[in-house]
């Protein structure tokens, strides 16, 4: 006899309630722009279009630290790889510049996996140090300022391009979205990774070729962290000095808000979307509603802690 | 001396434990009287450890009466059976590695000063308390950590004669000390008796209860057999009252013992400073061979080594007639000859607890269950189906958390995640521990019809009575050594029990001798 | 009966981190010596002092966490949202700087409580619970100071940052005549001392019990509750310890540059370094291992980097390069304890 036990869907979960509190945002912005101004200008389809382009690149980054997440590490080196990438891409310009921006990622990705699998060095402080190393490179190169150089053509068309007017760069996200979506559910390295971060021990006792998979991982993380990086300078035309600062903790925060744990094992894609949205349409409406940077920081902390808090508890 | 007209110290009446089904302690007494060293004898999972824990308020009781002093008692926590003096040691579970050795044996109640830990006082305390147990070369500076595993056992029983107790409980406490600590301690447990403390003593081996006890208490199944004085009864019948139980369980049939070609082979395996020392079997395909012993005699290491965990591992592995050359689970797996391993903690090492059924059942084949590059969900629905049916497991949904199972069904998904890959040998550690009846019979009908299929098993048990109804041969295994290896008549249970407590084959030899 | 007299070797053995870390800096600051054009004087050491203090107090905010087997990803924005607010209030008279420290310090503090109540209670992990506050801290010190300034009052300024020959005068304890016959007392820098000020409290805390829980939780969670100890209490004392220190770091800060700034970069930038310099300290992200001394030198270590590479005339710009990549040699060279693994299953558990 079959016993019929409601089925687990406590996964989907933070996913709902990272979707509803996008709508809530959004309902409260329209509420405030409806008085303040007499428009629902958050509604607007081109407003949309351009907060979704704006946070694709985010999106980007974030389905990289997921990734990384889902095994149990974490990847600081992600500011400075994003500018590296560009900044490299920038540099070198003409049709290689996209692949050498592309390559930088994966041999950082490469150098991480190596420190946290087989050196077994912790991923917080690892990826930090090459994070410096990056930096450092950087500095070395650029001389500490902007570079004058520009992004190349293609650049500018996967950051600020069009398409039958959707933003490329939300086209990106869509395919980058699409593709780790289904590495994570239907591969089996997308299972390893779960596996892996659920415990270790178990993942090398079946088998599992643990320390490949969290190269891998890392790897991915690096490219996709590049890849965010030669849209962004596609969007802004070029690469600069801090243009990765604000990409590593708000992507974290999003994969978290998405449900995913920070020690790895569990969470799904879906959420890490969620999560993306949650924290890029929190921006746009307490830019819009005119906050300051001090107010939207502070929402911004008690948004991520109060979602934590409410998971918890009905978890 | 007439104890038996004295108030005991202990009083234990009716007590009973159950753990979900089973019931770990029924109806027990027991009385302890002060200035005495009370033994508790059983085989593994007799009910001496969950009786200890009941005392010293690691767990409640369910029912029954316990005295302290001819009080009624009931802790809540460990602290507070320390309290009221009833102090139990346990396997280095209470130590800190980072803090060092004062500071551990101090850490609950330190001595102040102004306020503030008086670390002279401390260093002070702890010299006293190791000089009492013989361990003045134990600097109290060093850190738990750096301390060998004997010392550190010696550190937890000066921690645990820091609390000044009036009942001292040792659980298996001398099963990591040395032959030399091993003295020491006894002569710390006379003094201490001579200062009239009681103690309850629980040990495997059998010379050091002759040597120590007053007066020893066998169980069997979570119920009290018998209590006597020390020199009442001999080995022989102590060990018969051990393991005289009525046989619950039914075994598969085994096959008519025939000789095999091996097919697993080691010889000279060695590992770790003495942990594993010139282990020599072989284990044919058809075969069920047993690893008997006490606990931590080494049975789960030889069982890592095969499997790739352990490095610089010494001596020969073939496979087939083949040098196996396997460093990881990994190759073991993916091995011509291909290996599973059964491993001794389903909760961390076998199952991913917070993932799905069906993910676990298939974490060993992964590739097994693609079409192309993409896991095929239909593939994979059928493999998970045919293996819930396979082991009858119990659940809901496939997709149901591991958690949500009970031991036995989670056990059953460990071995079928393996049967996945259909392995050419086996190897379980201790694969029914802590498992329903019906589902100890279930696998062991599986391994017998693994083996008919021409598997080759190695299977490590705690449990002597499986080991008999189960393996076709037993190889037991003593501090790294395999000591004995039993087959057909000889595979009895006085002598696996005999050879597991090391006594030579005096027990065996003579019930042999009684038999014939 | 041996009595144990202190033996060195043991001692020694114990604290192999925090020599390591000592010695390093003591080679590295010998080598910024002997080739400084000006060479040992009070006003060179002086100097390093102010601009390593900050980081030193943000590297002992960083060691309690750590010690636990936690992180505190809110001390760079404790750091900042206390010097902003120290920016309002320490000027004035005597008695309102005074009150003003205070109010700094048990701010600070109390943030780093709220730290330890979210995670002992809220059940949520460290990294991501002071993720969060850090935004918040951040979000105050930029409502405390939109715009860099405010007022710091000069005498307390000199009085912390200067040598402690001048904070003597200053405070009109000594009178200038006296200053001769305390030339080399007098010209320690008195940041240096408030760093053994602090230690100094840290001293007697460690050996209070809930000081002893704080190492013993991480040094193994269930010995430590299987002891008895305070397992919430010592996680909640770690944050606030955590908390108070980083406030500290925030106050000098405000003495150095005289005002308040919310500068969002700088507090990740000391957070990130203030993890780096636990860790080349000898301490263990896992929990147990670590020391107050070991991190002070580890913040050291990575100041004095930098002050070598002026006197090195190393290329302004390949500086950050070389820092990163010493940091990423000093923590890869841990890794070699992997070869003592015998039990591949050890790496794992």
């Amino acid at each position: 006899m079959r016993i019929t036990v409601a089925k687990w869907n406590s996964a989907d979960r933070p996913v709902y309630i990272a979707s509803a509190f996008v709508v809530l945002i959004l309902a409260v912005g329209t509420i405030y722009t409806l008085v303040a101004q007499g428009t629902a200008t958050l509604l607007s389809p081109s407003y949309l279009m351009q907060q979704l382009q704006i946070g694709s690149f985010l999106g980007v980054v974030a389905a990289g630290m997921m990734i990384v997440i889902l095994i149990g590490h974490i990847d600081l080196s992600v500011p400075w790889t994003l500018t590296t990438a560009a900044m490299l891409a920038t540099a070198v310009g003409g049709p290689w510049a996209i692949l050498l921006g592309l390559s930088l990622g994966a041999v950082v990705g490469l150098v991480n996996g190596v420190g946290v699998a087989y050196l077994r060095l912790p991923s917080m402080i690892f990826t930090l140090a090459v994070n410096a190393v990056l930096q450092g490179s950087m500095v070395a190169m650029t001389g500490g300022t902007s570079p004058q150089s520009q992004a190349t053509e293609l650049m500018r068309f996967l950051g600020a391009g069009t398409l039958m007017g959707i933003p490329v760069a939300l086209l990106v996200w869509t395919l980058v979205s699409v593709c780790v979506s289904t590495v994570l559910t239907r591969t089996p390295f997308g299972r390893s990774l779960y596996i892996v971060g659920n415990s270790e021990a178990a993942a090398y006792l079946s088998g599992i070729p643990n320390k490949r998979v969290i190269v891998v991982s890392f790897i991915l993380c690096g490219l996709l962290t590049a890849l965010a990086g030669l849209m962004l300078a596609g969007y802004s035309a070029k690469a600069y000095q801090g243009m990765g600062d604000l990409y590593a903790l708000p992507a974290i925060a999003a994969v978290v808000i998405g449900g995913a744990n920070i020690l790895g094992g569990s969470g799904k894609y879906r959420g890490t979307v969620a999560g993306v949205l949650v924290v890029v349409f929190l921006n746009s409406v307490l830019s819009i509603m005119q906050m300051s940077e001090a107010i939207r920081q502070i929402v911004y902390g008690f948004v991520i802690l109060t979602m934590l808090l409410v998971y918890r508890r009905k978890a | 001396m007439a104890i038996e007209n004295r108030v005991p110290h202990l009083c234990l009446q009716g007590v009973t434990k159950r753990y979900g089904g089973i019931t770990a302690l029924n109806n027990v007494d027991l009385a302890v009287h002060k200035g005495r060293i009370h033994a508790l004898l059983g085989e593994n999972g007799a009910g001496k450890s969950t009786l200890i824990k009941v005392v010293s308020g690691v767990v409640p009781r369910d029912s029954g009466r316990i005295t302290l002093n001819d009080r009624e008692i009931a802790f809540s926590t460990p602290r507070a059976a320390n309290e009221a003096g009833v102090v139990c040691v346990f396997q280095e579970l209470s130590l800190m590695p980072h803090l060092s050795v004062a500071e551990n044996i101090s850490i609950a109640r330190p001595p102040r000063r102004y306020g503030l830990i008086d670390t002279k006082a401390q260093i002070r305390l702890a010299e006293s308390l190791l000089a009492r147990i013989g361990c003045a070369d134990i600097d109290p500076r060093s850190r738990v950590g750096e301390l060998s595993l004997s010392r550190r056992q010696m550190v937890e029983i000066a921690k645990a004669l820091g609390k000044e107790p009036e009942l001292l409980i040792l659980d298996e406490a001398t099963s990591a000390l040395t032959h030399r600590d091993v003295e020491l301690f006894f002569e710390v447990l006379h003094g201490l008796r001579a200062q009239n403390l009681s103690i309850l003593y629980v040990s495997h081996r059998m010379h050091e209860i002759e040597i120590l006890a007053d007066r020893l208490s066998v169980f069997r199944n979570g119920s009290h057999v018998a209590s006597f004085d020390r020199g009442e009864h001999d080995e022989a019948e102590i060990v018969e009252m051990m393991i005289g139980r009525e046989i619950t369980t039914q075994y598969p049939t085994k096959p008519a013992p025939k000789t095999v070609p091996p097919f697993l082979e080691v010889s000279g395996l060695s590992w770790g400073n003495g942990a594993l020392r010139d282990l020599s079997f072989t284990a044919g395909k058809g075969e069920i061979v047993g690893l008997g012993g006490l606990d931590g005699q080494g049975q789960t290491q030889l069982l890592l080594a095969l499997f790739g965990v352990l490095k610089g591992v010494t001596g020969s592995v073939r496979i087939g007639a083949q040098a196996a050359g396997i460093n990881s689970p990994q190759e073991a797996k993916n091995a011509r000859d291909r290996i599973a391993m059964i491993p001794e903690d389903r909760k961390t090492e076998g199952l991913m607890l917070a993932m799905s059924v069906a993910d676990n059942l298939i974490s060993t084949s992964l590739d097994r269950v693609c079409r192309g590059p993409f896991i095929s969900e239909e593939k994979a629905r059928d493999t998970v189906n045919e293996a819930i049916r396979r082991l009858r497991i119990k659940i809901g949904d496939p997709s149901d958390p591991a958690w949500t199972l009970s031991g036995g069904n989670q056990q059953k998904v460990v071995i079928a995640k393996w049967l996945m890959i259909e392995p050419e040998i086996i190897l379980l550690n201790d694969p029914t521990r802590g498992i329903d009846v019906g589902t100890k019979q279930e696998i062991y009908q599986l391994l017998r019809a693994l083996a008919d299929a021409g598997a080759t098993v190695v299977m490590y048990s705690s449990d002597y009575d499986e080991l008999i109804g189960c393996c076709d041969r037993v190889e037991v295994m003593y501090d790294g050594r395999i000591v004995a290896t039993l087959s057909g008549e000889s595979l009895t249970e006085q002598a696996l029990v005999s050879h597991a407590l090391n006594l030579g084959n005096g027990v065996a030899r003579s019930k042999e001798m009684e038999s014939t | 009966m041996t009595t144990h007299r202190f033996k060195l070797g043991l001692a020694i053995r114990q604290r192999v981190g925090t020599i390591t870390a000592g010695a390093i800096f003591a080679l590295l600051y010998l080598a910024y010596h002997v080739h400084h054009p000006n060479g040992f004087t009070a006003q060179v050491v002086g100097q390093n002092a102010n601009e390593s203090v900050a980081l030193v107090l943000a590297a002992m905010a960083q060691t309690v966490p750590v010690l636990i087997g936690g992180i505190d990803l809110s001390v760079g924005a404790v750091m900042t949202m206390t010097n902003c607010l120290a920016s309002h209030v320490l000027s004035g008279n005597a008695q309102e700087v005074s009150l003003g420290l205070a109010a700094c310090i048990l701010v600070s503090t109390a943030f780093g409580v709220m730290n330890g109540v979210i995670v002992v209670y809220g059940r949520i992990q460290p990294i991501i619970a002071t993720l969060a506050t850090s935004a918040i801290a951040l979000g105050l010190a930029l409502l405390l100071r939109p715009f860099p300034g405010g007022e710091i009052s000069e005498t307390l300024s000199l009085l912390l940052t200067g040598s402690l020959l001048d904070s003597l005068v200053e405070s009109g304890l000594v009178s200038q005549g006296v200053t001769d016959n305390l030339s080399v007392l007098g010209n320690l820098p008195t940041p240096m001392l408030l760093v053994f000020a602090a230690g100094a409290l840290w001293i007697p805390f460690q050996r209070t019990v809930t000081g002893r829980s704080i190492v013993a939780v991480g040094s193994s969670e269930t010995a430590a509750f299987m002891s008895g100890l305070p397992v919430p209490r010592a996680k909640i004392a770690a944050f606030a310890v955590s908390g108070m220190l980083a406030g500290c770091a925030g106050v000098f800060l405000a003495m150095q540059t005289l005002s308040g700034n919310a500068d969002l970069p700088q507090a990740g930038t000391y957070t990130l370094a203030s993890i780096a310099a636990v860790v080349i300290g000898g301490a263990v992200l896992t929990g147990g291992v670590g020391g107050m001394l070991g991190s002070v030198f580890g913040a050291l270590i990575l100041r004095v980097i930098a002050f070598n590479f002026r006197i090195f005339e190393i290329e302004p710009l390949i500086q950050p390069l070389v820092e990163g990549t010493i940091l990423l040699a000093a923590i890869s060279v841990s890794a070699t304890r992997l070869l003592r693994v015998k039990n591949r299953l050890d790496l794992y558990r």
